[in-house]
């Protein structure tokens, strides 16, 4: 394989590590405004900026509502546009979100996990990203600052896809992620610069010989035909999303799917995860093991576009199945992870039997234990036959 | 400034089929604003009724590039846009000049979209909003704002026994502005266009931010005659309710001074938003708001003076 030999190790938490991927993508526009988890990122490429390390145009808007309104009309005008933010900074887009979406702006943008209010909590959970699923954004979880570093950087390329054309967000989780330093292994600057490539402007606001208009009104003789474009558009992301990690391989030696499957292969038993918490998964998983007991990870990269056939592939063999998941939907039937894999898993040739568990809310600490307890219940489930139960939790007091 | 007949050769770049009101207020400011443009213009839009009524997919009356976003973000997303421009003159990758311009109501501007207005001018990017200013929330049928004046009926502030309208005064937003230390502010009305042209001139050459209130009468809103318009707007400039000044890095000017300021009541009497104030419980208001009025002028003929 054609590893890279330049690459470098550096110590950085991922906030940094995505700063650093941003200052190497040098974007034309960045428009973020500071929440924590995610301000170290911002104020790390602030830095960049004074420094004169990058050509960006810093706009430092007065609110996050702003700060995607302003990356709205920095890409409308071509060219490229990141941002960053968390929790209730997200929430604050909500609308806007949206909005980039359905003009297929190839926006990027870093999303510092942390709960939604209230009450008001600054850690880790997927409360925040959860909420925008249906926005017409493409979604990719990090488990760690590398991975984080590596998505941000694919994402450009995967959004900026001629047959794409859409925002993505890069989520990696607040603190356990954002703020712990870890070995990341960087590219060049020419690396990144030749792997992103240059930006190709589609209708961009700025051709004054070509004027557009966008954001007109759009009523029930045409929306509906918009939104289906939309949806091919998001579709067509599968192969772009495959492609664009093939190449990232290359120059990286780094590989990544929708999914990855950890000691799938022959497991009677799995836990499904997002983000920092497939690495504890990974512990749990060879604990139970060492102890001859056939489990396994499913860790989902990609969650927008839902990455429905892979799902199916890996999980049908299995005789059950634990999901975990960091948010809740309230009044639904489980939460965002499970709701879609088991609708996923209707469709299969075979049925694993299939349990729901909420943990980590506000940033609550998950351990290996926990999670062998999760796969305990499944097996435990599966030798009964039948789920009485399916939903639990992991780490509450009760 | 050219001349009308020069203005008026200059390039539409909002265009005839557009659905807004006969009458509305809006178009006629927008056109007159965009002619004092020489050079090329890019525009946002704020939601309200100039930007549904122009945009109608698949149709559009504009013939520049513009950018609708959504109601209250119309500062930002030029903002960006803006930014998009430096980043690309920087680089060398656009040579030309281009202005930026921000449409906004009254609604999408005295009060949804104050902060991402603040922040903007604050920012000090280079570009010229404009609050056409028709008093109220017009698009989703005749709301009242904080631009609103008191005594005004809307569906929002109906005129009913225990209430005579809107209850509060207007905010003075053009205040507001100036007190942002903007290079350029002017408040003016479509009614002179010779003044409405010769502010958006400045304000395109205006090297930063720059903003005009200008007053867009909504003939479905303030109830009168479509033909009406430009007779009610002389009104409220002759009445003194909508002076017409300028605020050059934070000099006054007074651009319009009526030969004979007229009394509140005529541009009342001329709005049946304003009929019920002509009642014998709702006269004193009458009163009220010609004493509020006189205040206001007072306050900015010393401003001028200074
Ligand atoms: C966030 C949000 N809230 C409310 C609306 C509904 N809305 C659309 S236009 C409008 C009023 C516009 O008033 P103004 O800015 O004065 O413009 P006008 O229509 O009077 O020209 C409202 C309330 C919206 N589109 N978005
Ligand atoms: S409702 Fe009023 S503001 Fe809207 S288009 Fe008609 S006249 Fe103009
Ligand atoms: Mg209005």
């Amino acid at each position: 394989m054609a590893i890279n030999l330049k690459a470098r190790v550096m110590g950085l938490n991922g906030n940094a590590a995505v700063a650093y991927a941003m200052k190497q993508i040098n974007p034309d526009v960045v428009a973020a405004y500071p929440i924590t988890p995610q301000t170290d990122c911002v104020e790390r490429f602030a830095e960049y900026v004074s420094e004169g390390l990058v050509k960006t145009e810093f706009v430092t808007v007065e609110s996050e509502h702003s700060a995607m309104s302003a990356c709205i009309g920095a890409a409308a005008a071509g060219g490229r546009v990141m941002t960053a933010t968390a929790a209730n900074g997200l929430a604050l887009m909500w609308e806007v979100l949206y909005i980039a979406a359905s003009m297929r702006l190839p926006i990027v943008m870093m999303v510092t996990n942390r709960a939604l209010s209230g009450n008001i909590n600054i850690h880790c959970d997927h409360s925040d990203t959860m909420g925008a699923r249906d926005s017409g954004w493409i979604q990719l979880f990090s488990e760690n600052a590398q991975e984080a570093y590596d998505n941000i950087i694919q994402a450009v390329k995967i959004a900026e896809d001629l047959n794409v054309r859409l925002p993505v967000m890069v989520t990696q989780d607040g603190f356990i992620i954002s703020h712990a330093v870890e070995r990341v292994e960087v590219l060049d600057d020419e690396v990144v610069q030749n792997f992103v490539g240059p930006y190709k402007p589609v209708y961009p606001l700025l051709d004054l010989s070509h004027p557009v208009t966008y954001g007109p009104l759009d009523l029930f003789d045409y929306y509906f035909e918009h939104k289906r474009s939309q949806i091919e558009a998001i579709d067509n992301s599968f192969p772009v999303i495959k492609k664009v990690a093939e190449e990232f391989e290359k120059i990286s030696g780094r590989s990544y799917g929708f999914l990855e499957s950890y000691k799938l292969d022959d497991a009677e038993y799995a836990v499904i995860a997002l983000g920092s918490t497939c690495g504890t998964a990974k512990e749990a998983v060879n604990a139970l093991r060492e102890k001859g007991k056939k489990v396994g990870l499913l860790k989902i990269r990609c969650f927008r576009p839902f990455p429905k056939a892979e799902i199916i592939k890996a999980l049908a063999p299995l005789k059950g199945v634990a999901v975990l998941d960091r948010s809740v939907s309230f009044g639904g039937f489980g939460g965002p992870v499970f709701t879609e894999v088991r609708s996923a898993l209707y469709d299969a040739p075979s049925h694993p039997l299939i349990i729901n568990f909420f943990y980590g809310l506000g940033g609550r600490d998950i351990y290996p234990e926990d999670i062998i307890k999760a796969l305990e219940k499944i097996e435990n489930v599966v030798q009964k036959g039948k789920v009485e139960e399916h939903i639990g939790y992991l780490g509450l007091r009760e | 400034m050219p001349s009308l007949k020069e203005l008026a050769k200059r390039k539409e770049m909002l265009t005839p089929g557009h659905r807004l009101c006969a009458g509305c207020g809006a178009p006629i400011a927008v056109r007159l604003i965009l002619m004092a443009a020489d050079k090329p213009v890019v525009a946002a839009n704020a939601t309200g009724c100039l930007e549904v009524s122009t945009s109608i997919f698949p149709y559009t009356a504009w013939d520049i590039p513009w950018i609708h976003n959504a109601f209250e973000n119309v500062a930002a997303t030029i903002s960006g846009v803006e930014s998009m421009y430096r980043a690309k003159k920087r680089k060398g990758e656009i040579t030309e000049d281009i202005y930026f311009v921000a449409f906004g109501g009254d609604g999408g501007t005295y009060d949804i979209g104050l902060q991402s207005l603040s922040g903007a001018l604050e920012r000090g990017h280079r570009f010229l909003y404009v609050c056409y200013n028709n008093e109220a929330y017009m698009n989703t049928g005749i709301q009242r704002s904080s631009a609103t004046p008191l005594g005004a009926w809307t569906t929002t502030s109906p005129e009913g026994e225990a209430q005579p309208g809107k209850l509060q005064w207007r905010k003075n937003l053009t205040e507001i502005v100036v007190a942002h230390g903007i290079p350029y502010v002017a408040q003016s009305a479509p009614w002179n266009w010779r003044d409405l042209t010769s502010k958006a001139e400045k304000a395109f050459h205006t090297d930063g931010p720059s903003f005009i209130n200008v007053l867009a009468s909504c003939n479905r809103g303030w109830r009168h005659l479509p033909s009406d318009t430009m007779k009610i707007m002389q009104l409220a400039s002759d009445c003194c309710i909508w002076p017409m000044y300028e605020v050059e890095n934070g000099k006054y000017r007074l651009t319009y001074k009526p030969k004979e300021k007229k009394p509140v009541e005529e541009w009342l009497k001329a709005q049946g938003r304003f009929k019920h104030l002509f009642t014998p419980e709702n006269r004193h208001l009458i009163e009220e708001i010609q004493a509020y009025v006189d205040k206001e002028w007072e306050l900015l003929l010393k401003r001028c003076e200074a």
